[in-house]
């Protein structure tokens, strides 16, 4: 197979239209009229986090509440290691960026006097089934935005310590773009699929983080000698069992507790941040108390009609369920269990280490939303906030001079590209290696079977069975352009997990258990109160301690 | 979680395999759409949504505990009418409204 050679030259390059690149190409638009280009690997009407659409806003500062509460919830939530002045920008502008996503035709339930109906201090009820299309009509409505759909970015053009674009592929078809830009906003979201999930047969994808996510962002800024965080930070999902469902909606809609197979409350008994909400449930199952549930069982009939139409809303494979099963909320309590870990920045602080206004390491090249550090609990209405900083702050790039791109340069990538779907003779598939990726992960980097627990031994053993794989994805064959992008999806994966593990390695404590449980060091300690963040240099993955950075303060590189 | 395409429904107007957030979706030499990998379906159900005819049905795979329940939406303006068909064919219709927030 012989690629076509595509050239594409736009002044900001969003890669990625989800939540916060389409909110970065809005913002953009309204700020200058310079052009923007999406290029996206699905299609901007459905793609992202916010396919089946979102149950509520859940980074909201409500009345009597200010945005300083939001940042010290999610202080407290990391046990410190956030970046203030990152949670403090993002928080000011929740409210703002949820407004305009109500002009363009979201519902928020509203109370007599017009105002929103809260669910608690940080949360908005809405209709938000349909919030994905609403944001990509708009998108698609301005005239100076150029939106590319089945189009795969796999590297960053950069010259000298500046970004001058990417190369990308086509999904369906055979191109290999050659985009050159003034400034690009990485918004890729995070990385799913690096451990072995629930249920690794026909059930693997589930319905609350995308499985299409698989870190490119974070590989190609890995890659590109980019400074990353916080990747030990990783998220872990309390889940509705087996549909893998969120249980925010159930738990505070109607106040369900979690109790343990004996029926007592134990969430009080670990704490109630993130982590120990999980924690504590794998301590009960490993000590004999589990199965856990969220306590529905009591709830009216009202309760019970309300929580299967929510869940349509988000996850319908919850009321699907409920429904095929007859045992519904009110009549049997909903069985939960966490997921594999994830690296996604919207939840926890793994990604970019970037400056006040989102700019990475790497000038002109910004980042928003699950690939963005440091800034965790951001969820949707968070990666609207990034993507608008990130679209602001884009602008001082936007009359520089264009980099020129080599040619020898952009030969070498079609002979890469050509060289996998060239090859006939792979003693490999994608799918035999990403189920060792996840085996490796999964036992000797703490996933779900070890009880998310890892040693320095076994850390040791993971990175020298993760480069060993990379030796043979690097052998694969592609068929078609599909098998291109799942060629890549792993590989992408597997230098995002060589991250991973050595983060994990490098902070000797535990601090949050379970997110990163070193069993070497098994309580934390005031001297890690500190960024793990690390750089690739020379093939090596350096790692380098940065101090925290409070709010109220700019940081830049 | 996955999908089933019924070709006897399916007119091959292609929505679905545009919106399908994994390009799982494809059109089959028959001219109606085929989903290439079921088992990488994340059960978003995106294209049960674009289908103009109910073609495409949503299941519990049976190693997380299906009982072989049906799941269909129709739109109508702001309304979807999502139904739930049972193997003895009992169907249950959830009609949600969209200028309607969740109470919860």
């Amino acid at each position: 197979m012989n690629l076509e050679i595509k050239r594409i030259e736009t002044d900001f390059l969003i890669i990625g239209g989800g939540a916060a690149g389409c909110y970065a190409a809005l913002t953009f638009c309204r700020e200058s009229d310079e052009n923007v280009l999406i290029i996206e690997k699905a299609d901007i009407v459905r793609s992202g986090c916010l396919a089946a659409g979102v149950n509520a806003i859940n980074a909201y500062i409500a009345p009597g509440r200010t945005a300083q509460d939001y940042v010290d919830y999610a202080k407290a939530d990391a046990d410190g290691i956030v970046r203030g002045d990152l949670l403090l920008t993002m928080s000011e502008r929740l409210n703002k960026t949820v407004k305009e996503i109500e002009k363009l035709g979201l519902t928020i339930l509203k109370d007599k006097k017009g105002d929103y109906v809260t669910r608690g201090n940080r949360n908005i009820k809405i209709n938000g089934e349909n919030i994905k299309p609403i944001i990509a009509r708009a998108v698609l409505e301005e005239p100076r935005v150029t939106v590319l759909n089945r189009v795969n970015a796999f590297e960053y053009i950069i010259d000298g310590n500046r970004i001058a674009g990417v190369y990308a592929f086509g999904v369906d078809h055979n191109v290999l773009y050659v985009i050159s830009a003034k400034a690009v906003l990485c918004a890729t979201g995070g990385a799913a699929g690096l451990y072995k999930p629930n249920h690794p047969s026909f059930s693997a994808h589930k319905m609350w983080y995308p499985p299409f996510n698989t870190g490119a962002g974070y590989a190609m800024g890995i890659l590109a000698g980019a400074e990353m965080t916080t990747f030990e930070m990783r998220f872990i999902a309390l889940r509705c069992k087996d549909t893998i469902a969120p249980t925010g909606t159930i738990a505070q809609g109607v106040g369900a507790k979690q109790i343990n197979a004996l029926g007592e409350v134990y969430e009080h008994k670990y704490g109630l941040t993130t982590s120990q909400r999980l924690h504590g449930t794998v301590v009960e199952n490993l000590e004999g108390r589990g199965p856990c549930y969220l306590k529905t069982v009591g709830i009216s009939k009202q309760q019970d009609e309300d929580l299967q139409k929510a869940y349509l809303n988000m996850a319908p494979s919850q009321t699907l369920r409920w429904i095929e099963s007859g045992k519904t909320p009110s009549v049997e309590n909903v069985e939960i269990e966490g997921t594999e870990p994830y690296i996604v920045g919207g939840h926890t602080a793994s990604g970019y280490w970037v400056s006040t206004d989102r700019e990475t390491t790497i000038k002109g090249l910004f980042a928003a939303g699950d690939v963005a550090g440091g800034c965790p609990q951001k969820y949707v209405s968070g990666a609207f906030a990034e993507g608008e900083i990130a679209a602001k702050a884009s602008l001082k790039y936007i009359y520089d001079r264009r980099i020129e791109i080599d040619e020898g340069d952009i030969d070498k990538r079609k002979k890469q590209l050509e060289g996998f779907l060239n090859r006939t003779d792979s003693a490999y598939t994608v799918d035999q290696l990403e189920c060792s990726m996840q085996d490796i992960m999964d036992k000797y980097a703490g996933g779900i079977s070890m009880h998310y627990r890892y040693s320095d031994k076994s850390l040791k053993t993971a990175n020298e069975k993760i480069i060993e794989l990379e030796e043979k994805a690097k052998t694969l064959s592609a068929r078609d352009m599909q098998e291109l992008v799942y060629v890549f999806e792993l590989l992408e994966r597997l230098t995002v997990c060589k991250s991973v593990i050595a983060h994990l390695a490098a902070r000797k404590e535990t601090r949050w258990n379970s997110f990163a449980e070193h069993t070497d060091y098994p309580t934390k300690s005031n001297e890690w109160v500190k960024y793990i963040n690390s750089r690739l240099e020379n093939g090596e993955i350096r790692i380098i301690y940065r101090s925290i950075v409070e709010e109220g303060n700019i940081y830049e590189h | 979680m996955s999908i089933e395409i019924i070709k006897d429904k399916c007119i091959g107007c292609g929505r679905c395999f545009k919106v399908c957030p994994g390009t799982l979706i494809s059109l089959g030499s028959d001219g109606k759409a085929e989903i290439k990998r079921p088992e990488r379906c994340w059960g978003c159900t995106s294209c049960l949504k674009e289908c103009p005819v109910q073609a495409i049905e949503m299941f519990l795979g049976e190693d997380i505990g299906g009982l072989g329940g049906r799941l269909t939406v129709c739109r109508e303006q702001h309304l979807l009418h999502w139904k739930v068909r049972l193997p003895d064919g009992k169907e249950t219709t959830i009609t949600v409204d969209s200028r309607n927030s969740n109470k919860y």
